[in-house]
């Protein structure tokens, strides 16, 4: 488990870090002129001086930070490297070593090609139907309008409330026949699966994705109306002189202005559910029959339940490998304009 | 998957407890407490702290333990018992980080099989068979679960065996006059249940042991017990009657006797789980272990409802036409006290009382299990599980639930290829591949 959690924290530390890079650089640009700045009087002598002085500073700065990323990020991956070498059964030391047979297995293993597979439809779906109503929410609240603080509060209190407790609460009302949502269908002449949402091969993965809409729309309207902050209000006026409609507006000048918004939370979606895992478990734990499972929960399934940790580890090895690949050709080919646009803009702001 | 033995449904309050308990105790101590005494000198009695874990963690069964605690602390001047009642979940996880990191309690539960000897080849676990002889020997049969290459590992406690657990109030409303003894019996009930609008049974397929111990009960059924025992031994899946169990369990879920949502259903937490349907009404019958009654209290208690209460009782499992195996053979397990390898040797001796007459006995009155001390079963005063008794000491022989004696490895992937045939994605054949497949891996 510990291992497992590690793990996470590691994807999410390593793939979030090209994702954060990009305002940080010119911060840390501002910081570092700073002590050339303060070490001016010294004339060209100090110049030397503060250089040692520069390069102590960063270590002492640095330090700390780079021996939490050490002890938490990089030990956990080497160690899941080294575990997913051997058959190793969960405790005891390390004897058999096989090579690259646990990836064959986790690859060769219909079990995790499902799950894979599972991953892709959650991180298209994903995408797919919170932007669109993730938009649409946050154009509606940016206008003034009565409650507009009550309706933005109310729409983030799903992403708030913890993923296990949603997690209960949603399996409650799935449960067939009492649960909330049956009662309701039943009310209006309607029924359900006879195995319930969740209990029905056809129906787990739609339920599981209408569950993570709900918990995670807030997020993006929250992100998108921030950014839409961003957009400045001599834009609007100028369309409106020029006999914009609303629509036209919309379209030709807030949504490419949320650009660089919009790709940052599609970024930070796609990674989710990539590593999705605590929702899943809480509601069907990857069933009825791998209806449901996930990558992580299918790591968890051969770790912690079949004392497979050789193979667990080769898991959790593939699913960074897919979440590294994914982010970086994310980073190259769509991100990349938005590094371009904030560097010309931070310019033109100094000047 | 960890089956919860006599876990009541998890109050979270109580969890929350044992579990900074168990943080708080995982630290500093070094449970292996020989020759901490400062000083050393002669005639002082030496201080020894043992670790105690146990899942009997609500009401009278915690008070109990505690009560033991305290009591050998008494008797034994300078020994301290550092008890955790956890719930058995919980529990099973703790222990699995344990065993990993190798700061382990010194007392601690065992089921069995091929966990228990994953966990004896890795030098974990202590051997009992000179320490504990007197204990052993009056054990008799019941420890050979427990046994690894003839040496005897862990002290069972508790030996129970699973059969259907039903509600004679509904019994009687559907016309049906006596438990059934057959499977045709068995499918006659289940239609008469279904005509009176009752679900008849109750299944936690979402955990996947529930329903696992159908096939397993299945293949005792159509096996005789030396197929049994030789799979056991070689992982040799292939003769016919493993297949024609999973024959037997589809045609039963042909007869869609389950509850609705039985495969998103949980086996013990809630009202919605499978026991707690049988502990409301909802359903008929459900197939548990001897473990079901504390399950069902604990469940009835948290939701404040009254209960099955005086309308449950036992039946075992039916005889299946046509099958090779014996029908009193029974499907069951048990818990025994485990010692860790680096546990001083008072810890065995704690592991001995707790298997004395005396404790057996307080045990057995509050139906906290099935004693194995034969001079408690007497005292066991639940009705239906002094029946379970009854059959329990009049089978042939008792097998152990097959996911524990295959081991995790080959036992969770089985399991869930039989949730796959309720569900149906697998056939019967499936199962039995899937099973080879994963034992053939650990050979």
């Amino acid at each position: 488990m510990i291992d497992v959690a590690d793990e996470a924290t590691a994807r999410m530390g390593v793939t979030a870090s090209p994702a954060t890079s990009t305002p940080t650089v010119p911060v840390a640009g501002r910081a570092s002129a700073r002590p050339a700045a303060g070490g001016r009087p010294g004339g060209r002598r100090g110049n030397g001086a503060s250089s040692i002085r520069k390069g102590l500073e960063i270590t002492l700065f640095v330090a700390p930070a780079l021996a939490l990323l050490t002890l938490f990020v990089a030990v956990p991956i080497a160690r899941a490297v080294q575990i997913s070498f051997y058959k190793w059964k969960g405790f005891g030391d390390f004897e058999k070593f096989v090579g690259f047979d646990n990836y064959r297995r986790v690859l060769e293993n219909t079990e995790f090609i499902e799950a894979f597979q599972h991953n892709m439809i959650i991180v298209v779906a994903s995408i797919a139907i919170q932007l669109p109503l993730g938009l649409a929410i946050a154009l509606l609240l940016n206008r003034k309008m009565r409650f507009q603080g009550t309706i933005r509060t109310l729409i983030f209190v799903p992403y708030v409330i913890s993923e296990v407790i949603a997690g209960v609460i949603w399996y409650q009302m799935f449960v067939p026949n009492e649960g909330l949502i049956d009662t309701v269908l039943d009310k209006i002449g309607l029924s359900g699966p006879q195995q319930g949402f969740l209990g029905t091969l056809d129906t787990a993965l739609p339920a599981l994705v209408v569950v993570l809409t709900w918990k995670y729309l807030g997020l993006a309207v929250i992100l998108f109306l921030a950014g839409l902050q961003g957009v400045p209000e001599e834009l609007y006026e100028a369309a409106q002189l020029d006999g914009a409609t609303w629509w036209q507006i919309q379209r030709r000048i807030t949504v490419p202005m949320l650009g660089p918004t919009l790709r940052t939370w599609a970024f930070l979606s796609m990674i989710g559910s990539l590593q999705l895992f605590d929702m899943v478990w809480v509601l069907t734990r990857g069933g009825p029959a791998n209806a449901t499972s996930t990558m992580a929960t299918f790591l968890v399934q051969q770790g912690m339940q079949r004392s497979n940790f050789g193979i667990a580890a080769a898991a959790s090895v593939i699913l960074f490998i897919v979440a590294l690949v994914m982010a970086l050709v994310y980073q190259r080919f769509i991100m990349n304009r938005d590094n371009t646009v904030t560097v010309v803009r931070r310019k033109k702001v100094s000047r | 998957m960890a089956r919860m033995r006599r876990a009541s449904a998890g109050i979270a309050l109580a969890t929350t407890i044992a579990l900074l308990a168990a943080c708080s105790n995982g630290g500093s101590d070094t449970p292996s407490g020989d020759g901490t005494t400062a000083g050393g000198g002669g005639g002082k009695v030496e201080e020894v702290t043992l670790q105690w874990w146990h899942n009997s963690n609500t009401g009278e069964g915690k008070t109990y333990y505690d009560k033991v605690a305290a009591d050998f602390e008494a008797a034994n001047p300078g020994v301290t018992i550092e008890v955790n009642a956890m719930q058995h979940e919980d529990m099973v996880d703790k222990l699995a980080a344990a065993m990993q990191s190798g700061d382990m309690p010194d007392i601690y539960m065992e089921r069995g099989g091929g966990e228990l000897a994953d966990h004896v080849n890795a030098g974990l676990t202590k051997d009992l068979s000179d320490a504990a002889a007197d204990t052993i020997a009056k054990l008799g049969g019941t420890v050979s679960g427990f046994q690894v290459d003839g040496k005897t590992y862990a002290l069972p406690f508790s030996l129970g065996v699973v059969g259907f657990w039903y509600n004679k109030a509904l019994f009687a409303e559907a016309g049906i006059e006596a438990p059934p003894t057959t499977w045709d019996e068995m499918y006659d009930a289940i239609d008469k249940l279904k005509a009176k609008g009752i679900a008849p049974i109750s299944v936690g397929a979402g955990d996947g042991w529930p329903a696992a111990h159908y096939w397993y009960y299945f293949a005792l059924r159509q096996c005789k017990q030396d197929v049994l025992v030789d799979a056991v031994g070689s992982l040799d899946f292939s003769d016919p009657c493993f297949v024609r169990a999973g024959e037997s369990l589809k045609e039963l879920l042909d007869a869609q006797p389950f509850n609705d949502g039985f495969l998103s259903t949980v086996a013990q937490k809630g009202a919605t789980s499978a026991s707690g349907l049988l502990a409301t009404g909802k359903v008929a019958i459900e197939l548990q272990g001897h473990w079901e009654p504390g399950v069902m209290q604990g469940i009835t208690d948290e939701i404040g409802e009254a209960g099955i209460g005086e309308n449950l009782a036992w039946f075992a499992f039916p005889a299946v036409t046509g099958g090779e195996g014996d029908p009193a053979a029974q499907l069951g397990g048990g818990d025994a006290w485990a010692v860790s390898e680096k546990a001083p040797d008072v810890a065995v001796d704690f592991a001995e009382y707790l298997l004395s007459d005396e404790i057996q006995k307080g045990f057995a009155e509050l139906d906290m299990g099935l004693p194995t001390n034969s001079s408690a079963s007497k005292y066991v005063s639940d009705a239906a599980l002094a029946s379970l008794l009854e059959v329990r000491d009049a089978s042939p022989f008792v097998q152990l639930y097959f996911d524990t004696a295959f081991g995790p490895a080959v036992g969770d992937a089985m399991n869930a290829k039989i949730v796959d045939l309720f569900a149906g994605k697998a056939s019967p054949q499936d199962i039995v591949s899937a099973t080879q497949a994963a034992a053939d891996l650990e050979k």
